[in-house]
């Protein structure tokens, strides 16, 4: 086998590729439109190899572990058939992916800061640290309990559109209620919870699940635990910001 | 690394006053002074969601599920080209000022009914697809330039008016999938009428 048709080295020129239109936005902007050299050239190029690297490996961490490790855990459950057992998985899966991660923490802690500069809390660390725990508390609980109900819905075999409607409902009612701070934190938080790790492990749960249980179809079935996990965030977070 | 720090940083050069050649104590700009930064949005949004590592686990898994009916690639140009539109569209929402909250009704609505013109079978993934576009590379890019413009323009508030990109780059690629479904499906219907 030669060197160029080794998979990892395909993949890393795929990834390359995934990369280039980010470098070519950068760059073109750079020169042509705000005409200023570009800083750290030498930083650009390390970086830029570190991401494809980082892309390369996650792919192939994917295939080898990711998908197979939601999957079997998918099948096993089916196969046990203890309904209340996959939902307490399911339920804390959400909330354990989800309160760990990064991304959920820097916007906890961005809209702590704001909470303290509009007054709604007092300015000291302690109250930030608190209310910034509070949100992403209530954003963890919102995951797990949309993993918890999409789970339930491959096992009835709903249809997703009800849920996502019921949601959707929910959001326009609660938003003329809710604080206005937080109406902009809230909204952006659905998208912020479905992170690198979660969305394969819950994908492949989905798709496994619709797989191993008679008369549920994966295409139809399999999908929609991320879009119900991007939406209850938004609800919880406004009532967070009502109670508190 | 040093790829996010400087799309940070072009984000501010891009709404700084001497770069819109406007004087820095003018109290109302007209939205179409902001061209460049709407065209920027689109492309940084664009590129950011096709080199998403969880997108491309979702297409992946798609085209596997779908025996290839769905192409991965094909999926992930869609989702781009409704991250772009969206965040093109919400940075325009923060120089003109006006509410959020309409935006997303109007592209709720929106989706409600493509939901029910769309083929059942793309549905979860259209609605799946909102979700997985925004993570580890697009969040802090897209944040850094919703903030940067909200503290520039006059009048705009970043506490109130800086977040909410997020929010419209994870309801478009929805608007988008589904739409992709359909021109698909039109096509074929099309084309098999004629044959």
């Amino acid at each position: 086998m030669s060197f160029f048709k080794h998979p990892f080295v395909k993949q890393l020129g795929s990834s390359f590729l995934d990369l280039a239109p980010i470098l070519a936005v950068v760059i073109v902007f750079q020169i042509w439109v705000i005409k200023q050299p570009i800083p750290d050239l030498g930083n650009l190029i390390m970086g830029t190899v570190f991401v494809v690297l980082g892309l390369t490996l996650f792919i192939q961490g994917l295939e080898l572990g990711l998908f197979p490790i939601g999957e079997s855990m998918a099948y096993a459950f089916a196969k046990k058939g203890s309904v209340a057992w996959l939902l307490t998985f399911a339920f804390c899966l959400g909330f354990g992916t989800t309160v760990a991660e990064p991304a959920l923490i820097a916007v906890a802690n961005e809209a702590a800061n704001i909470a303290a500069k509009g007054k709604l809390i007092s300015a000291d660390l302690q109250a930030k640290a608190g209310y910034a725990m509070g949100l992403r508390l209530s954003v963890a609980l919102s995951v797990g309990f949309a993993i918890m109900v999409g789970v339930l819905r491959i096992i009835k075999g709903w249809p997703l559109h009800y849920l996502i409607i019921c949601g959707y409902a929910a959001v326009l009612i609660i938003t003329p209620f809710a604080p206005k701070e937080i109406i902009g934190i809230a909204y952006d938080s659905g998208g912020v919870t479905t992170s690198t790790i979660t969305v394969p492990l819950v994908t492949a749960l989905g798709i496994g699940l619709a797989t191993a249980i008679k008369g549920r179809n994966p295409m139809i079935d399999g999908f929609g635990l991320i879009a119900f996990a991007s939406l209850t965030p938004i609800v919880f977070v406004m009532a967070y910001g009502i109670l508190r | 690394m040093a790829l996010f720090p400087l799309g940070d940083l072009m984000a501010k050069q891009l709404t700084t006053p001497e770069f819109l050649g406007i004087p820095a104590e003018a109290t109302e700009i007209s939205w179409t002074k902001y061209g460049w930064v709407y065209l920027f949005a689109a492309c940084i949004g664009f590129a950011t969601t096709l080199a998403e590592p969880s997108l491309l686990a979702v297409a992946i898994k798609a085209e596997t599920v779908s025996g290839g009916t769905i192409g991965a690639f094909g999926l992930r140009l869609a989702v781009s080209v409704g991250v772009a539109l969206g965040i093109a569209l919400g940075t325009f929402r923060i120089v003109t000022g006006s509410e959020l909250y309409y935006y997303i009704i109007a592209g709720y609505v929106v989706v409600l009914i493509q939901t029910a013109y769309a083929p059942k079978i793309i549905v979860g993934l259209a609605y799946d697809s909102g979700g997985v576009t925004t993570s580890t590379v697009t969040v802090p890019l897209v944040t850094a330039l919703g903030i940067g413009l909200a503290s520039t323009i006059p009048g705009r508030n970043p506490l109130f008016d800086g977040f909410g990109l997020i929010a419209f780059a994870s309801l478009f690629p929805i608007i988008s999938v589904l739409a992709y479904s359909q021109i698909a499906l039109w096509r074929s219907k099309h084309s098999s009428s004629h044959s």
